[in-house]
């Protein structure tokens, strides 16, 4: 505003507006504070990530397969360790474990079938290369996606295994790569989506909110119409469709699915505070000076009602977090070749049988105390927020 | 001499704003109400009269308020002070009860009013079953409302406002107490109803022989019920005596301000003095330079109305549609630097003919000339141009203002909307200049609404119309909700303008006396309709309608009815 030169040159000390208020008052709250420093460390963290500064190299494999986290080396026994070791080195490699390598030999279920069928065929039944590919179809795949993802044959596989550790701060998972590195870098993962998918469903909730409070009538009945629907539909299911639509993995159809679903609830909350604070006398005075609609909507009442929408964004960052990581646990999430806590709680599910907790644990851990720390800051902002202004 | 009822000795109480400062809400208040008397306690916002009451209800809020230790409230012989609070319960609403302000938000909406009543005969009387309810049928019969045997079913919603404030005093009388607080029991109603009320007040009072200490902010409604007056400002007691004594010989000068800043129906002063006049000593001259009111054919004609209506429709079942005439065939003109007064009770469509007149609401039906055009015919943006010539200032000054906005911001948006003066420094300064000429300091600008007292912001809000420069300016019950003193000080304000800027007012209240002051024309408005339309002195003195008769007499007069 023009009128800075002026407060400037007269020396006026501006009065505080409700978010300096606010802003002191949320600094009065010493759990705001600690629940604020936790995200704020989460913030940096994935911030950090994302720059590549800490866990850049989460896909190395850096230690031996399922190894433990050190202050729990001790307490597992050496059978165990070598146990698995030896089941690990029974295997014919590490890399190639997404190679199906077991089919080759006799506990391949199919293959009397498809010795059978082979017979049938004509052909005989030691194929070499031939057999091979039909028992594994993927081979092809798994090549490509190897050379993608940086990784050498199986050739270098020992010299790696040489180096590698036996035990990782917070473990190592099924191929040796470090799980604090795949948290951390879960976390940047989950933030990301978490905030961007709570921006998307605030902007559509909040923008058709505005609309239907606001104008009323037709365009309320018309996007109550186009809100009952939408929640008409099962979630799952939305998210199934909206997914099969998007036909493609990765951070930004989760944001997109998460955002499309959820707009609904901001939507209301915002509807009725357009609906109620049309009607106040303030806004009749804008119409009065001659302010245009869009004017009265987002220059007079946005400012009044903002405090909810910001409470109701910072509760969609929780919520969406949470759908994220069970979004990717279904299988629906970002693709193999990123993290989140949701596909890691996803590969735990099979390694808790043989015992491998620590990555459901890292997982875990973090998003309680990232999900627990912003709750209790959303509850500390609608507290500082509320508006018993006079 | 008798002993009185209830004794309150060098009341002192406190609050604690922060850590650090206290806000003195009562500073030594000493005065007793004897048995059988009405005691009004009088005084204008922030002067601690409803602390008073609370500190004898013990309602004070414990966390924050602060009772000083040499302080005394004693009630029929107990010092309320040091009764437990347990005891102090048992106490209020038998031997003291209490009404209050709002009896649509006083009453609980989802019983009935049987019920409610019946409530407060079983916690303090003990009284069930067909007792009771024979009790409450009493008991609304005694407050004067009709066809109580039926009514005593009612929801609260059910009835009108007069009648849920009687049912209110029902309540309260339930228990015959000793002591009837009445908290502003009219100011929410009606000038005819306000009579009633006060004239309900005052039989109970003398039928059953209780005290009664009555809090307003109005010295003229006491006039006809109380026995003695206590005036009370910033927490402490101006002047207390008997009625008589106060009215015809006030000593304070708070107290002459009070009784002559509320414009009377038989004189019209230049100004209104107001306290500071009392204290400078200018009061008298003041009073006796009269203001010529009134109308004649040849003066020009900024807006002539035409058959307005104005209809609401509300949803009635699935398809029906019932109607409802708020206006019905309204017509008038509006002269060049004069006032029209648009006086009626609740519901009389005078508010909806001042909003409609400025596009607030769409028009049913009729025309509206101003600036040889017809201003209901144009669309939103052949208007525009126009809204600005037409401006309002709405009753409620704490809704009016944008919270968010500082009164620098609330006062540029016009300008800005409309194009009016040269970037933003310009604009600045003209607002700068319009804060001095409502006679706010320059900080104001500064500052967000809050900050502001009802008045202040009720000048704020005349600044804000009067950046556009308009011809129009309607006022909406814009005194209605401020002190009597602020009153009298923003109704000068008005006056200076339209004598400066020759503004043309449509000047709407239920406060007839108020009118009378500002109107040089009045319209009475009952059930939407205009029932007399008159120069605002022929009008006064020889009201031809029966309706305008009935309303001028309810006007408290003070002292004068008794």
């Amino acid at each position: 505003m023009t009128t800075a030169v002026n407060t400037a040159s007269i020396g006026i000390e501006r009065s505080p507006g409700l978010w300096s208020l606010a802003w002191k008052r949320l600094l009065r709250d010493k759990i705001a504070i600690v629940s604020m420093v936790i995200v704020i460390a989460f913030l940096l963290l994935a911030l950090a990530s994302a720059v590549g500064l800490v866990a850049g190299g989460w896909n190395n494999e850096i230690a031996k397969n399922y190894a433990p986290p050190t202050w729990f080396k001790g307490s597992t026994t050496e059978e165990d360790l070598s146990k698995s070791n030896k089941s690990a080195a029974a295997g014919p490699s590490l890399d190639t474990g997404l190679s199906r390598p077991e089919f080759v030999n006799d506990r391949d279920p199919l293959r009397d079938t498809i010795t059978e069928l082979k017979q049938q065929l004509g052909q005989s039944t030691s194929g070499g290369a031939d057999e091979i590919k039909i028992v594994d179809p993927l081979a092809d795949v798994i090549a490509e996606l190897k050379k993608k993802l940086g990784r050498t044959g199986d050739g270098d596989a020992n010299e790696v295994e040489a180096e590698k550790l036996s035990s990782l701060a917070f473990g190592a998972d099924k191929w040796g790569r470090s799980v604090f590195d795949k948290v951390v870098q879960g976390s940047e993962t989950s933030i990301t989506v978490g905030f961007a998918a709570a921006l998307v469903a605030t902007l559509i909730g909040a923008f058709l909110g505005a609309l239907a409070g606001y104008y009323g009538g037709k365009t309320d009945d018309f996007l109550n119409w186009f809100y009952s629907i939408f929640n008409s539909i099962p979630y799952i299911l939305l998210v199934l469709a909206i997914a099969a639509v998007l036909n493609k993995k990765g951070i930004l159809t989760v944001v997109l699915i998460l955002g499309l679903t959820g707009w609904a609830s901001i939507f209301r909350v915002v509807r009725a505070e357009y609906m109620k604070h049309k009607a106040r006398d303030y806004v009749r005075a804008a119409n009065a000076i001659g302010a245009s609609h869009a004017r009265r909507m987002f220059v007079h009442i946005f400012p009044n009602i903002s405090h909810v929408i910001l409470v109701q964004l910072s509760l969609y960052v929780v919520i969406f977090i949470k759908s994220e990581v069970i979004l990717s646990y279904l299988g629906f999430g970002v693709g193999v070749d990123t993290v989140s806590w949701g596909s890691m709680l996803n590969e735990a599910q099979n390694e808790l049988i043989l015992g491998y907790w620590w990555q459901l644990g890292a997982a875990t851990l973090f998003m309680a105390i990232l999900v627990t720390a912003f709750s209790l800051f959303t509850d500390s902002l609608r507290d500082a927020l509320d508006p018993k202004l006079k | 001499m008798t002993t009185p009822l209830l004794s309150v000795r060098n009341l002192r109480v406190s609050f604690r704003i922060d850590r650090s400062n206290t806000f003195d809400a009562l500073k030594g208040v000493s005065f007793d109400v004897m048995p059988n008397q009405t005691v009004a306690l009088v005084g204008e916002s922030g002067s601690g009269k409803s602390v008073t009451s609370l500190a004898v209800l013990g309602l004070l809020p414990k966390e924050n308020a602060k009772v000083s230790s040499d302080s005394q409230i004693e009630f029929d012989g107990k010092n309320l002070l040091a009764l437990s609070r347990q005891e102090i319960r048992e106490l209020r609403g038998d031997k003291i009860s209490m009404i209050f302000q709002e009896p649509m938000s006083s009453l609980n909406p989802v019983f009935t009013v049987g019920y409610q009543i019946k409530e407060v005969l079983k916690e303090h009387k003990n009284l069930t079953g067909a007792a009771a309810d024979k009790r409450a049928v009493e008991l609304l019969k005694e407050v004067g409302i009709p066809s109580a045997e039926e009514r005593v079913d009612y929801y609260p919603h059910q009835m009108s406002g007069g009648q849920q404030q009687r049912v209110m005093i029902a309540m309260a009388i339930a228990c015959e107490p000793k002591l009837l607080i009445a908290d502003e029991p009219t100011t929410a109603l009606d000038v005819t109803i306000q009579k009633q009320i006060l004239d309900l007040i005052a039989e109970i009072q003398k039928k059953r022989g209780m005290s009664v200490l009555f809090i307003t902010h109005d010295l003229a409604v006491v006039g006809d019920i109380a026995d003695r007056v206590v005036v009370m400002r910033n927490g402490e007691i101006k002047e207390q005596g008997t009625t008589k004594e106060v009215f015809s010989a006030p000593k304070d000068d708070y107290t002459k301000a009070l009784l002559s800043c509320r414009p009377a129906v038989d004189s019209r002063p230049k100004r209104l003095p107001v306290i500071e006049d009392f204290m400078a000593g200018r009061a008298e001259a003041m009073r006796s330079e009269q203001r010529a009111r009134g109308v004649r054919d040849a003066d020009p004609v900024v807006l002539e109305v035409k058959g307005l209506c104005k209809d609401f429709y509300s949803r009635e079942g699935l398809f029906g549609k019932k109607t409802f005439h708020a206006a019905k065939d309204v017509s008038f003109k509006l002269r060049k630097g004069k006032t029209l007064g648009l006086v009626g009770e609740s519901g009389s469509g005078k508010t909806t003919v001042g909003l409609t007149v400025m596009r607030l609401h769409d028009a049913t039906k009729g025309e509206a000339w101003f600036d040889g055009k017809n201003i209901f015919a144009m669309t939103e943006k052949e208007f525009l141009p126009y809204k600005k010539r037409i401006q309002i200032v709405f009753q409620n000054p704490y809704a009016s203002l944008n919270p968010r906005f500082t009164v620098g911001q609330i006062l540029m948006e016009p300008m800005v909307i409309h194009g009016i003066g040269k970037g933003g420094d310009d604009r600045s300064k003209m607002a700068f200049e319009l804060l001095s000429k409502v006679g706010l300091p320059e900080m104001s600008f500064y500052k967000y609404p809050h900050e502001f007292s009802g008045g202040q912001r009720q000048r704020i809000a005349i600044a804000r119309c009067l950046t556009m420069k308009p011809d129009i300016l309607i006022c909406d019950e814009s005194v209605s909700a401020l002190d009597v003193s602020v009153q009298a000080q923003v109704l000068n304000l008005l006056q200076d303008l339209q004598d400066e800027f020759g503004l043309s007012y449509i000047f709407i209240s239920h406060d007839l006396a108020v009118v009378k002051y500002m109107s040089d024309e009045v319209m009475v408005m009952s059930n939407g309709e205009v029932v007399e339309h008159e120069n605002s002195d022929t009008l006064y003195q020889a009201p031809k309608h029966e309706y305008t008769k009935r309303l001028l007499d309810s006007i408290p007069k003070g002292l004068a009815a008794t």
